[in-house]
């Protein structure tokens, strides 16, 4: 009798994580809502429509155009952030945090939009486009980091990769022809990654050393010989660039068209590469096989899995994955090669693979989600709003330290992670 | 250890510091192996990163690539006249005059600054990758100090140098209050720590508070004499009392780890945290006070480039490479004072020689970056020299330095 009431006393006074958790998001939620009722409704001087472009001018329907009232929208938007987060501080329940998350900051971005297009109008359409398009590399650079964490080799160096694949893509490009430089690419991504491998699993090498070494070495060199040989040979610095494949129809459609249907064949690879790892991951025995070694490799060796052939072969494949990352840099985006082009963003794939917790589709997530802030942060200078970009370029990095100190739920890493396996 | 102590709590006599397995350092850079064993690994290193950029160097030599074909032995002969080009302009850039030298103590004042930030880390298990953000704080703090105070030098300087101080330690103190209370690995928040202050710079340098008046482009107003730093030798010589400030550092540091009582918890905990838990340390607030102190010496690196060189004004990229080389340097230096300061003038050595290369063979600047790439690779894999080499070492048992975050 004492024994339960006490226990009903401890659960009342003691909520669990997931419950403090959906009450920190509801608490998040409800600010946001008298935000957006403040500064996006309230702020905003008379009554202002915001007109977004849903189809871009060589669509098949040009001007298909999204007249909002600015005021009314804002409204609306903090009335249901409201609910939102009133929701989850009543019932805290713990399944519908992320969805309810989710869909707060998709419309608090939403009305942000309508409030910083006020008066103007504002292409909806291009700066969705380029959110999917910026997402790539950030996408493969967290995939490269899931392949390697997830049989427990931590890759720093995915910055290194992207960056060495896009200087060899760019020069074997331009001698030899396009797919030359996805291959040169894919093959450098590669050994950096065996490279990795061998470092962490022959020499036993503190993998984030290994890793600091690739960035360092790939910084290095690829400036080295930009400077030296490319400012030189010009010609070498100017590769052919992949086209966009129109899908028929479905590129038709308004927004979704120009968005996910016409883009060259990088943008379709990533999202099935996702697929593809996600199902690999969870669904084969080569999926089971790499969780077991990062979460358990001394339980995994034990069954007859060879622990370290799993982790070169992973570590391998990821670099093979940054090596495509880099090669969409300079084989779709710009042809010339600059010194430090990547500037951060395989870090960037480091906090998406956090941010999406070592899932594919986490990870792909949070690539768009990084995607929108630069994109975000390259329209708005358009837009001329009193908000600094440099403060919208901050947003994946804050967002990423708040998702590792466990603010807002706890990301868990695979449990060997880092940790060099010995062979007894 | 032992299957036989039936005791939870571990008896002093069992583990005497000869017994235990060396920690990652140690195993890195032969410590604990007589003074011989020491040096050579990182001299091997260095010796065998330079002869990989020599065969950087000949292998990117246009003109004698072009030459293979119809007189291989004159095209390796220029390729090998190219190296020695190099390698000559290198070491006098370096030591062939006062002048040279006077470079080398100027451009190791920063990295031994920052370089002791990191080693501090590594002594007490905390990897400090974020040394660019808090040199980028810290610098900033000293600007505003120096731009938005009046008072005479003997002040200016020492209260510039005491904002950059505390810049940089409250930056790096919040990824040490996070680990502390959250567990967040100190390598992703730091890297991402970097980052923030990167753009936050960017930003502050558009502020009135800051820019240049008449600029458009992140640039700080020119700092006023009294908050630059005076020179030791003239001004012929670039060489400035941030010299002291860093060989102060390092005598701190020195006293700080090894003694003082903070040192041996920092060195306890970074040694092993459990155990250092078990003895009573409070391992979490230990964390904080490393993170901060180390951030207090990146800051004071990043007051010497704001403060310490010609023109006197920054951009937001003023914390340079320093804050990756310090992290070779930490690993070159064995995590000793000391040792760093060694590393320190060496590394200044490369950069000094570095900038004589490029201007006298055209070798780019970047190749130095290279060799202290390669430098990290042999000194973090110290089995891989000895292969090479066939040096013989202990029996060892390796461990690692950080640990796998989230787990």
């Amino acid at each position: 009798m004492t024994e339960t009431t006490l226990t009903q006393t401890q659960v009342t006074t003691k909520a669990t994580p997931e419950e403090r958790r959906a009450r920190i998001v509801g608490i998040i939620l409800i600010v946001l809502a008298a935000f957006v009722f403040w500064v996006f409704g309230l702020g905003v001087m008379g009554d202002l429509n915001a007109t977004f472009r849903l189809t871009l001018p060589t669509d098949r329907f040009p001007n298909i155009e999204w007249v909002v009232n600015t005021r009314t929208l804002a409204y609306i938007v903090a009335g249901v952030l409201a609910f939102l987060g009133g929701m989850l501080l009543i019932r805290s329940n713990a399944k519908r945090t992320n969805i309810a998350l989710a869909i707060g900051l998709v419309l608090f971005a939403f009305a942000f939009l309508a409030w910083a297009a006020a008066g103007k109008s504002f292409s909806l359409v291009g700066m969705l486009r380029s959110t999917v398009i910026l997402s790539v590399p950030v996408t493969l650079g967290a995939l490269t980091g899931i392949m390697c964490e997830r049989v427990a080799i931590i890759n720093i160096g995915i910055e290194g990769q992207l960056l060495a694949s896009a200087f060899v893509a760019t020069i074997l490009g331009s001698a030899y022809g396009v797919w030359a430089g996805v291959i040169g690419a894919l093959i450098t991504g590669a050994l950096l990654g065996a490279f990795l491998a061998w470092m962490s699993i022959r020499f036993r090498v503190d993998q984030i050393i290994a890793g600091v070494v690739i960035n360092i070495f790939a910084l290095g060199l690829t400036s080295f010989l930009a400077t030296r040989v490319l400012a030189e040979a010009q010609d070498l610095n100017a590769a052919p660039q992949f086209g966009a494949i129109t899908i028929p129809f479905l590129a038709d459609i308004p927004l979704l068209g120009a968005m996910f249907f016409n883009h060259n064949w990088f943008v379709y690879g990533m999202f099935l590469l996702v697929t593809i790892l996600h199902l690999g991951f969870f669904y084969t025995r080569w999926g089971l096989r790499s969780r077991s070694v990062g979460e358990h490799p001394r339980a995994a060796d034990t069954v007859g899995i060879n622990v370290y052939a799993t982790r070169y072969r992973n570590v391998i494949l990821g670099g093979l994955i940054a090596g495509l990352g880099g090669a969409f840099l300079t084989l779709t985006q710009v042809s010339r090669f600059e010194e430090n082009m990547t500037a951060g963003i395989g870090f960037i794939g480091l906090a998406a693979m956090i941010f999406g917790r070592w899932m594919p589709f986490g990870a792909l997530a949070a690539g768009l989600v990084f995607g929108f802030a630069r994109a975000l942060q390259q329209k708005l200078g358009i837009l001329a709003t009193p908000i600094p970009s440099e403060f919208l370029l901050m947003t994946p990095y804050l967002v990423t330290i708040i998702v590792v100190a466990g603010l807002v739920g706890k990301a868990r890493a695979p449990a060997a992670d880092g940790q060099p396996y010995v062979k007894e | 250890m032992s299957e036989d102590t039936g005791s939870p709590t571990p008896i002093p006599e069992e583990t005497s510091p000869e017994e235990q397995p060396p920690n990652f350092l140690e195993r890195a850079t032969g410590a604990r192996s007589g003074v011989l064993q020491a040096i050579l690994v990182p001299t091997l290193a260095i010796l065998s990163a330079l002869i990989i950029g020599a065969f950087i160097i000949a292998l990117t030599d246009l003109e004698a690539l072009s030459l293979f074909r119809e007189d291989a032995l004159g095209a390796l002969g220029q390729m090998a006249g190219g190296v020695w080009v190099a390698y000559r302009s290198l070491f006098l850039g370096a030591f062939g005059s006062i002048y040279a030298i006077s470079e080398t103590l100027f451009a190791a004042t920063p990295l031994i600054l920052a370089g002791l930030a990191v080693a501090l880390g590594f002594r007490a298990g905390l990897f400090n990758i974020g040394v660019t953000g808090q040199m980028l704080i810290g610098g900033m703090a000293a600007i505003f100090v120096g731009l938005n105070v009046q008072l005479p030098a003997v002040l200016h300087i020492p209260l510039a140098l005491v904002a950059a101080i505390i810049g940089g330690a409250i930056w790096a103190g919040i990824a040490g209050v996070l680990k502390a209370r959250t567990g967040a690995h100190e390598v992703i928040t730091t890297i991402m720590l970097n980052f923030i202050a990167l753009f936050f710079v960017e930003y502050l340098l558009k502020t009135p508070l800051f820019q240049e008046p008449g600029r458009n482009n992140p640039q700080s107003e020119i700092l006023p004499e009294s908050a630059q730093f005076p020179f030791l030798f003239g001004a012929d010589y670039r060489v400035s009392i941030g010299l002291l400030i860093a060989l102060a550092a390092v005598f701190f540091v020195y006293w700080l780890l090894f003694r003082s009582s903070l040192g041996f918890e920092f060195r306890a905990v970074g040694f092993n945290p459990t155990a250092g838990q078990y003895a009573g340390m409070k391992v979490a607030s230990l964390y904080v006070l490393v993170m901060a102190i180390s951030g207090s010496l990146a800051g004071l690196a990043g007051a010497n480039q704001a403060m310490g060189l010609a023109p006197y004004q920054v951009t937001q990229a003023f914390a340079g490479t320093i804050g990756f080389d310090a992290i070779a340097l930490a690993l070159l230096g064995r995590s000793h004072p000391f040792g760093v300061l060694w590393a320190g003038l060496l590394f200044g050595a490369l950069k000094a020689g570095g900038r004589q290369m490029q201007a006298a063979a055209q070798i780019p600047l970047e190749l130095v970056i290279v060799v202290q790439a390669l430098i990290i690779v042999f000194i973090a894999s110290p089995e891989l020299v000895r292969a090479i080499y066939r040096v013989k070492a202990r029996e060892e048992e390796p461990t690692q330095l950080t640990r796998g975050w989230g787990g």
